[in-house]
Formats: C-alpha cells, sequence, structure tokens
C-alpha cells in the first residue's frame, strides 16, 4: 500500500516533466514546416480521401452496401486506428531512445511510453476537426443525443494503448526485433479492423475473428456514438473496458518486473 | 535525539552481465544458442559495500579509474538499482553526475531551461522564478532563442551548470565537475560550488586530486575494483591512497 502511494507521487512529482515532453514532441512535430499544425488535420483528410477514392470508386463491391455515410465511416475508423499505432509504435521506442537520459539521471521509466501515448491521444483530439470537417461537408446527420458517450470508448482506447505500449517498450529493450514484428503486425491489423468495410458481408469466419480483435469493437463503439445514435450497449461497453484493463495489468506487470534491467541493456 | 545518517549504503552489490557479443535481435540470438549457449561475463562493479554517510558530511570517494566510484555515485542518485544490498536516502539529491541530460539540441536555450528542469524535478513555477538567475549566470541573454544545436560546446556546459546549480539542494553529488567554460567562467562555477557546498549540505564528491580531498573533505572512502578498502576521516585515508599510487603492484593483485 505504501509502496503504491509512493508510485503516485513519484507520477505527481514528475507530471510537469510529463507535460514539456509532450509539448517538446508537439513543437518538433511541426518545426519548420510551412502549414503547421494544418498537418493535423490535412494528413487524415487527404489518406481518407485516397482511401475513399480506392474503397468507394475503384472497388466498391468490397466495402458493402450497409453503409451509408462512408466517408465519415471510414475517417473514425482511420483516425482510432491511427492513434492506436502511432502511439504503441511511438512507445515502443520511447524508452530505448531515452537511454542517455536513463543513465544519467533517475527518472520514472514509465514516463516515456506514458508521455508518447498522451501524445498520440493529443494527436487525435487533434485530427478529429477533419473529422468536424467531413461530417460538415458530407452533411452527415451527427446524433446529437449519443455524441458525448463517444468519450468512454476513446477512453478506454487510450488504456488498451497505454498498456500495449507498456508491454512493448520494455520487450524492445531486449529483443530489437519486436520493432518489424510490430510493424507488419498492425498492417494485418488494417484489414481486420473493419475500417473501410461492413464486417457484416463477410465471411462467417471472418466475422469471427475480427469479433476477437479489440480495436474493431473500439472504432464500432465510436461510430454507434457518433453516427449511428445507438449509443453504448453494454456488452461492448465492457468489452472495451476489459480489453482495456487486461492490456493494461499486463503492460503495467512486464514493465514493472523488467524495469530495474533496462539500464544495463541500453 | 540521535541523528539518522542521510545515506546508508547497506551490504550494496552491482553485478553487470557483460555479454562477449551483445545479441540485439531474435537471429543472432539463436546462432549464439545453436553456437554453444548464450555467454555472459559477470563483472562486479561494487562487492559488498556499507557507507553511512550523517548530515553535513562533506564525503571524498578516492579510487583509480574503474574501482566503482561512478556507479556508487549512480546507485545512491537512483539510476541505478543494486544487484543486492540496500540504499536509504532521506532528502532531495543534486546530482551534478552529468550535466545537460535531456537536452534537446533541437529546442531553444529558453525550452530546454524547462525541460532540463523538468527532468531534474523542478516545477514550471519554480523555473519561471530563478528564470533570469540562470540566464544571468550562463551570460547567455543574447542566444536564448537559439536552438542549442547551433551552440558551440562551451555554451552548452555554461546553460547546463546554470539550471542544474539552481536549487540548494539537501545532498549534493559531484563527480569531478566542478567548472566549466573558459577561465573567468570557471571562477564564477568554483564559487557557485562553494555556495552549494557550505551551510550544511551533504557532499559527496568523486575526485582524483588528493590535495582536492584533504582540503575539502571531512570523510572520505576508498574504493578499488569494487570493494571498500577504507572509510573514515579523510586526512589519514588519503595519505594511504598517495603512497598505495607509487606502489602500483597493489593494483595489479586487487580482486577482479
Amino acid at each position: 500500500m505504501q509502496k503504491l502511494k509512493n508510485t503516485f507521487a513519484d507520477a505527481w512529482r514528475y507530471r510537469y516533466l510529463l507535460q514539456n515532453l509532450i509539448m517538446r514532441d508537439f513543437k518538433l512535430k511541426y518545426r519548420r514546416s510551412i502549414l503547421g499544425v494544418a498537418w493535423s488535420v490535412l494528413n487524415p483528410l487527404l489518406t481518407c480521401l485516397v482511401m475513399y477514392v480506392v474503397f468507394g470508386a475503384l472497388m466498391k463491391g468490397l466495402r458493402g452496401e450497409g453503409i451509408s455515410n462512408f466517408a465519415a465511416f471510414l475517417l473514425i475508423g482511420q483516425l482510432l486506428f491511427n492513434f492506436f499505432r502511432e502511439s504503441t509504435a511511438m512507445a515502443m521506442e520511447s524508452v530505448l531512445k531515452n537511454a542517455p537520459l536513463l543513465r544519467k539521471v533517475y527518472i520514472p521509466k514509465y514516463i516515456f511510453p506514458l508521455e508518447k501515448t498522451c501524445f498520440g491521444f493529443v494527436n487525435c483530439l487533434f485530427s478529429f476537426v477533419a473529422l468536424v470537417l467531413v461530417l460538415l461537408f458530407t452533411w452527415t446527420p451527427v446524433s446529437w443525443g449519443t455524441l458525448l458517450l463517444a468519450v468512454y470508448p476513446l477512453v478506454t482506447l487510450f488504456l488498451f494503448n497505454l498498456g500495449v505500449g507498456l508491454l512493448l517498450a520494455a520487450l524492445y529493450v531486449f529483443v530489437r526485433d519486436i520493432m518489424h514484428i510490430w510493424e507488419v503486425f498492425c498492417t494485418l491489423l488494417v484489414y481486420g479492423s473493419a475500417i473501410f468495410y461492413d464486417p457484416n458481408m463477410m465471411d462467417g469466419w471472418v466475422q469471427w475473428v475480427i469479433k476477437f480483435n479489440p480495436l474493431y469493437h473500439y472504432i464500432t463503439a465510436f461510430r454507434e456514438c457518433v453516427l449511428w445514435g445507438i449509443g453504448l450497449e453494454a456488452p461492448r461497453a465492457v468489452i472495451c473496458l476489459v480489453c482495456a484493463v487486461l492490456s493494461l495489468t499486463l503492460g503495467i506487470l512486464v514493465f514493472k518486473r523488467t524495469q530495474d534491467s533496462f539500464v544495463l541493456y541500453m | 535525539m540521535e541523528r539518522q545518517p542521510v545515506i546508508s549504503v547497506e551490504n550494496v552489490s552491482m553485478r553487470f552481465n557483460l555479454a562477449k557479443e551483445k545479441h540485439e535481435s531474435l537471429k543472432e540470438y539463436f546462432i549464439a544458442l545453436t553456437h554453444g549457449g548464450v555467454r555472459f561475463d559477470e563483472f562486479y562493479a561494487l562487492r559488498d559495500v556499507s557507507l553511512t554517510i550523517m548530515p553535513g558530511d562533506f564525503y571524498g570517494l578516492i579510487g583509480l579509474n574503474g574501482s566503482g566510484k561512478s556507479t556508487l555515485l549512480k546507485i545512491i542518485a537512483g539510476v541505478y538499482k543494486p544487484s543486492q544490498g540496500r540504499v536509504t536516502v532521506r532528502g532531495t539529491i543534486a546530482p551534478l553526475i552529468e550535466l545537460g541530460a535531456g537536452f534537446d539540441m533541437d529546442l531553444t536555450a529558453r525550452e530546454n531551461i524547462y525541460l532540463n528542469g523538468a527532468v531534474l524535478g523542478y516545477t514550471p513555477k519554480y523555473i519561471q522564478s530563478r528564470f533570469d538567475e540562470i540566464v544571468d549566470f550562463s551570460e547567455l541573454q543574447n542566444f536564448l532563442d537559439v536552438p542549442l544545436k547551433n551552440y558551440s560546446s562551451g555554451m552548452v556546459a555554461r546553460l547546463a551548470f546554470s539550471v542544474a546549480t539552481i536549487t540548494k539542494p539537501d545532498i549534493l553529488i559531484a563527480d569531478e565537475i566542478l567548472s566549466v567554460g573558459d577561465f573567468l567562467f570557471q571562477q564564477k562555477c568554483e564559487k557557485r560550488m562553494a555556495e552549494l557546498m557550505s551551510g550544511g549540505t551533504t557532499v559527496i564528491l568523486v575526485s582524483h586530486s588528493i590535495e582536492q580531498i584533504e582540503r575539502m573533505c571531512s570523510k572520505a572512502a576508498w574504493l578499488d575494483h569494487g570493494v571498500l578498502r577504507r572509510d573514515g576521516a579523510a586526512l589519514p585515508i588519503a595519505e594511504e591512497y598517495r603512497r598505495f599510487q607509487k606502489a602500483d603492484s597493489l593494483a595489479a593483485k586487487g580482486e577482479g
């Protein structure tokens, strides 16, 4: 109990470092670019446009007929998946990249994966401007009644990402192959997260596989809140929470057990 | 009332696995496994070291290169966790071990002061209140909004020293970095160090200068190949250490 209290006191003490690191990442991301922060909005818009052309026009039959507002449907999937991919990939490298710092002064090591997940979250929030633009442009009706509930899948996804990020960051210190495996795995995951198609038109076994993908549930829960006015349904809400808790527990356990030997492998 | 030690080091050992070859990918690892196993050379940087440091002590750490002085400092500062043993620290530590930890070369000096301050655990409010003092001391007023990559190494060192020494800690750990920059700035640094070390601050100082140890320290600890050879009053130990240097054969037969 005392240990837990110490951990929280420690985290509280270093909150400014967290804040500083996030600000640094944000400044450096857009330094020397003419459009600056606008890229946070433009980037997902353009990517979405490409996918819209590919799956909306060229391969129309693939996406299924059940989707009415395809642009918004696509963009939501795209944004949330990017949040996952970006923050986990950055978190994975974060501990090792800060090796020079960790070898010099005492800093709680989890602050780096945590910072990257927060940074990914901030980026994700900025890119929601793109979503608003698309919603306005395509004149998609937004379900106002359930809009605020969309916070729930976002927050649980944040925790889920944090857990995965902690786990990857710890493993990456010892085995560098993880990075390549994770890249390929994420590419595979894009197709299994129902970002640009309606899962109901898939074969039975594919549907079954998709249902085991936590990201599918976060993305769908968000769509249900923003687009479809269904709001949060109990089973999906529970799945989102359970996945977040499981991932976070596993991440924290592995990170905690291995963190003392990080310095010896960096 | 019995005085409590500010730092107590109890039976601390530090073991490093010096892998003959480093296996950083699975392929390398499996190849090594099939070629007769993964070998690690165990290396003890410290063996069963115990030290008690009381408030106000001015402790000098002496020993040859590779005797474990820096490792011990890093363990006290919390960078390393000892393989065995325990370290208890009561009070705030200012580690002047390596300056400028966390400086980002792409950021400006102004931004780096806040970042580096946060790394050292200061609040933004505190840095804000001492900001002018930091800038004044570093004499870098005209370069505040220049990215650090455009600084000369001397300028970076000056900035780092100014940020690191802004607070008066309970415990000051210094690894030979008593002064940086040109000779004028070095004099300023020495004055600042003297200020920090005065008034009851506990100091642990690593130095290769026996004169410095004799002049400044009240107590000394002598590390030899990771083993604590002597600790106690500074003068006799410094005297013995000086003789030891001459008879260098002793170093060769130390534990390793």
